[in-house]
């Protein structure tokens, strides 16, 4: 039998090696789940995970995917190390496109260079409210953020969905459920010709950078990873318990709204139903994999961003579910979670037991 | 038992190992204890009192090493089996269910052997007369004291058929006077035969009460001896070794200068069973120490609270310093006004177990000048930490050591260090030396006395009585969320304050 015994003092190196055992674990069920689906292991592997970024165009497309998951998990991080549990970055990044959408609509004939700030500022406001309302709700009413924040999900992509089918949809559309296509002054630049690649991903990790400092060498960074760590130590030391909060989520939510107003302003260039394939979902088990570190969050990313390129591809080569994107990210949130046990405990099979206490049983016989 | 001449030892413990990762809690111990006898466990935080406790007990299995009960091999596996032998153990920590009766607590903790609750009633009835502990079965433990939830856990032990009772430090919940009862009772099961194992590091109390004494220090046995026949210096010495002084006494100062001044402080307790606080008043003078006793429970926590700033007070002008009411202020405008406070709880109030002691620096230090532009000042934060470990001599690999990997007492340094450092005009200490070794208690109480003839005015809550005679220039008693009168501590006696402590002064006149 195998037993499960207490480290004492949890293991820094097994903290970081738990995301690199979920991945393996990952690609064996990945591999054992294709053999049984009558597919080649190995090259549904590499159809998954090689071929979507085998070109410049593809490298290119993985940036476009990256950008919001890294935004949302960016600012993920930032409120999970105060253990505050926003679920909703989803829901806030709807509410960002939302929001910037409106913005540059009504900016649609206007020209000049402060039309795009103005629509990533709407944006950023945008996805703040939408946290703001959960801080709101957590700090007056003591109500549970998990639960807040998820529901405000709902409301934001029904929101947007109402939006897309009535005051914002394009006039000259022909009822599609679409917006009019921003203008070009309202659009983010592209980095390289013939590609999708925008200034989203430098926005992205510009906010890497920020938030890393913010964390490590700022006083309010440091407020609130006390307050994650140890909320009583944190109330002892004066620090103001509900400002941090609020800080935490606005930041996390503006992060989100950016990167929603990032898609409608990028790649998409107009307000569409469904501006993100949950990329705030996927950024919740980025920011984890990632171990709340800004740059275990962008190597996790750009793990993420392959797994959704890796399911189109599988979609149109291997005529496989689109599916499997949510499958593998399953997976990976299911094996991290079952590794991080590892940080704190560490395995013993006791059949190797000690001669003393082998010594010992036989006295106890010996006196029976 | 009447043939005494043969009758083999109660209990006997033979070359006893227990081995944890990292460190060997106890190391070949030996141990002896006759019927009828009161026999004493002395050691310091760490000795490896508690390890071996718990295999007598049954809860821990030793790696090596015998147990003979009555002369014969046992193994002891499990809690239930040593209640069959006939051994009780009163934890320090009791486990009792607030709203369950009496009778209904023990009952649980008896399990099958419960027998129904009416004649269980009966029996803990006659138990507790016979030994001089009053208890009534029915009342509901929320209502008890802590001295009578103490008897809850004795008689619970004495319901069955009982050979060897285990007491882990009975005494440090208790007034002297409580004392004084708990040891008639302990004189009079042990004349009926049964054996009891006394564990304290309060060595007046092990003279006045027990036969026979076992000293561990660093989990090996490192003397034996009949207390009666020893001094508490020279027990003391067998605790700590050669090389750790051991106390001294304090010159007591008076001042006049008030810094801190609580009046008329009313609070309702936030937890159902807490103490609320009435009409509490004194004040803290520039330059002495106010001891604060009083059993655990008694609004200490609610007290500290109000203090602190964590919970602040309607009426602003209850708590005043030199330049005006704070009683409305956050614990940080406090600590801008010169308090400093160390909490009761090392690890998860006073420190972030899981932050590096520079960190931990910051966490209370960020007013010195540790944070520029919001900016944290990292050299200067790690210099300040690298001074509290150099000055107060904390015992750790450096100014990364997690907080967590400190011992009791090192931690309790660094965070008596880090207030005082910071140069308080007021520090508000909380059972600064609980459960921390006799080497740095006395370092504590010495850097407390020299912050007080620098001119600071300190306020030390502690259930530790000695303690408070030994550093309080002026003393006084909490009970029930009332204060009793303040003494200069050579004015008054340990009994006095014993009394205060049970609720015996003026104050407490019928108020309905």
């Amino acid at each position: 039998m195998i037993k499960l015994e207490p480290r004492g003092q949890h293991s820094k190196l097994m903290a970081w090696l738990s995301p690199v055992f979920a991945g393996v674990l990952t690609l064996i069920s990945g591999a054992i789940l294709f053999a049984l689906l009558g597919q080649d292991p190995l090259e549904a592997l590499h159809t998954l995970l090689i071929m979507p970024v085998s070109d410049i165009y593809g490298l290119a497309e993985l940036c476009v995917k990256a950008a919001p998951i890294l935004l949302c998990a960016i600012g993920l991080s930032v409120v999970f190390k105060a253990k505050v549990w926003n679920i909703g970055a989803e829901g806030q990044l709807l509410m960002g496109g939302l929001i910037g959408s409106a913005c540059a609509l009504a900016l649609i004939d206007a020209e000049g260079f402060w039309v795009l700030p103005a629509v990533l500022l709407a944006g950023m406001v945008g996805g703040a409210l939408w946290a703001g309302l959960a801080a709101w709700l957590k700090t007056s009413f003591n109500a549970n953020e998990i639960l807040t924040t998820i529901m405000l999900n709902y409301i934001a992509l029904n929101l947007l969905i109402w939006a897309v089918h009535g005051p914002l949809k394009d006039p000259d559309g022909f009822n599609f459920p679409e917006s009019a296509m921003f203008s070009d002054s309202a659009l983010i630049p592209t980095l390289i010709d013939g590609t999708r690649i925008h200034f989203g991903m430098l926005f992205a990790l510009l906010a890497v950078v920020v938030v890393w400092v913010l964390l490590s060498r700022s006083f309010l960074g440091f407020q609130i990873k006390v307050l994650g760590l140890d909320a009583s130590a944190a109330r002892l030391a004066g620090f103001r318990e509900k400002r941090l909060v609020w800080i935490a989520l606005l930041i996390s939510g503006a992060l989100a709204g950016l990167a929603g107003v990032g898609e409608v302003a990028g790649p998409l260039g107009q307000l569409v139903p469904s501006i993100s394939p949950g990329y705030g979902y996927a950024a919740i088990i980025v920011a984890f994999l990632g171990r709340l570190h800004p740059v275990g969050i962008l190597l996790a990313t750009l793990l993420m961003a392959l797994i959704y390129m890796g399911g189109e591809m599988a979609q149109i080569n291997l005529g496989l579910p689109v599916a499997l994107t949510g499958l593998f990210q399953g997976m990976l949130l299911f094996y991290l979670l079952a590794c991080d046990v590892l940080i704190n405990f560490r395995i013993r099979i006791p059949a190797l037991s000690t001669p003393a206490t082998d010594k010992l049983a036989a006295n106890q016989e010996a006196a029976n | 038992m009447a043939e005494a001449h043969i009758t083999p030892p109660r209990l006997t413990l033979r070359r006893i190992t227990k081995i944890y990762p990292g460190c060997v809690a106890n190391d070949s111990i030996d141990l002896n204890i006759e019927p009828a006898e009161i026999h004493a466990l002395l050691g310091e935080n760490g000795a490896g009192k508690s390890t071996l406790m718990k295999v007598i007990y049954g809860l821990v299995k030793p790696d090596q090493g015998e147990v003979l009960w009555d002369g014969m091999p046992v193994e002891i596996k499990d809690p239930a089996q040593a209640r069959k032998l006939g051994i009780g153990m009163v934890f320090q920590h009791f486990s009792l269910f607030e709203t369950l009766t009496v009778t209904e607590n023990i009952a649980l903790a008896l399990g099958d052997d419960a027998g129904d609750l009416p004649s269980l009633a009966k029996r803990i009835r006659e138990v507790s007369e016979k030994y001089g502990m009053a208890l009534n079965p029915d009342r509901e433990i929320h209502t008890l004291s802590v001295g009578e939830r103490q008897r809850v856990e004795i008689v619970r032990c004495l319901v069955q058929p009982i050979k060897l009772l285990i007491l882990d430090e009975p005494t440090s919940v208790l007034t002297p006077q409580e004392v004084e009862t708990l040891f008639v009772t302990l004189r009079k099961l042990a004349e009926e035969g049964c054996s009891i194992l006394f564990i304290s590091h309060k060595l007046d109390e092990v003279r006045a009460l027990c036969h026979n004494a076992t000293i561990l220090r660093a989990g090996k046995v490192s003397g034996e001896c009949k207390p009666a026949d020893e001094s508490s210096q020279s027990i003391a010495r067998m605790m700590v070794g050669d090389d750790t002084p051991i106390s001294t006494d304090y010159p007591k100062v008076l001042r006049e200068e008030p810094f801190l001044q609580v009046s008329g402080l009313n609070r309702v307790s936030d937890d159902p069973f807490g103490t609320d606080l009435h009409n509490i008043s004194f004040s803290v003078n520039a330059g002495e120490i106010l001891g604060i006793a009083g059993v655990a429970g008694n609004g200490q926590e609610e007290l500290l609270g109000a203090l602190s700033g964590e919970d602040q007070v309607e009426n602003h002008d209850a708590i005043h310093f030199p330049h005006g009411a704070v009683g409305h202020l956050s614990p940080r405008e406090r600590r801008a006004a010169g308090m400093a406070f160390v909490p009761e709880e090392r690890l998860g109030r006073g420190a972030v177990p899981d932050m590096s002691l520079k960190d931990n620096a910051l966490l209370t230090g960020f007013l010195t000048g540790l944070v520029n532009r919001g900016m944290i000042a990292h050299g200067k934060t790690r210099d300040f930490a690298k001074q509290i470990i150099e000055r107060y001599k904390v015992k750790t690999s450096g100014t990364e050591a997690h907080a967590e990997s400190l011992s009791g007492g090192n931690l309790q340094k660094f965070i008596i260090g880090r207030e005082i450092m910071q140069n308080p005009k007021l520090l508000i200490a909380a059972h600064p030396t609980w459960g921390v070794d006799i080497g740095a208690a006395t370092a504590i109480h010495k850097a407390l006395i020299e912050l007080r003839d620098k001119g600071a005015a300190i306020l030390v809550v502690s259930e530790d009585i000695d303690e408070l005679f030994q550093i309080s220039d002026r003393i006084g008693a909490i009970c029930h969320g009332r204060i009793s009168p303040i003494k200069p501590t050579p004015d008054t006696t340990i009994n006095e304050v014993g009394r205060w402590m049970a609720g015996d002064f003026a104050e407490v006149e019928i108020k309905a």
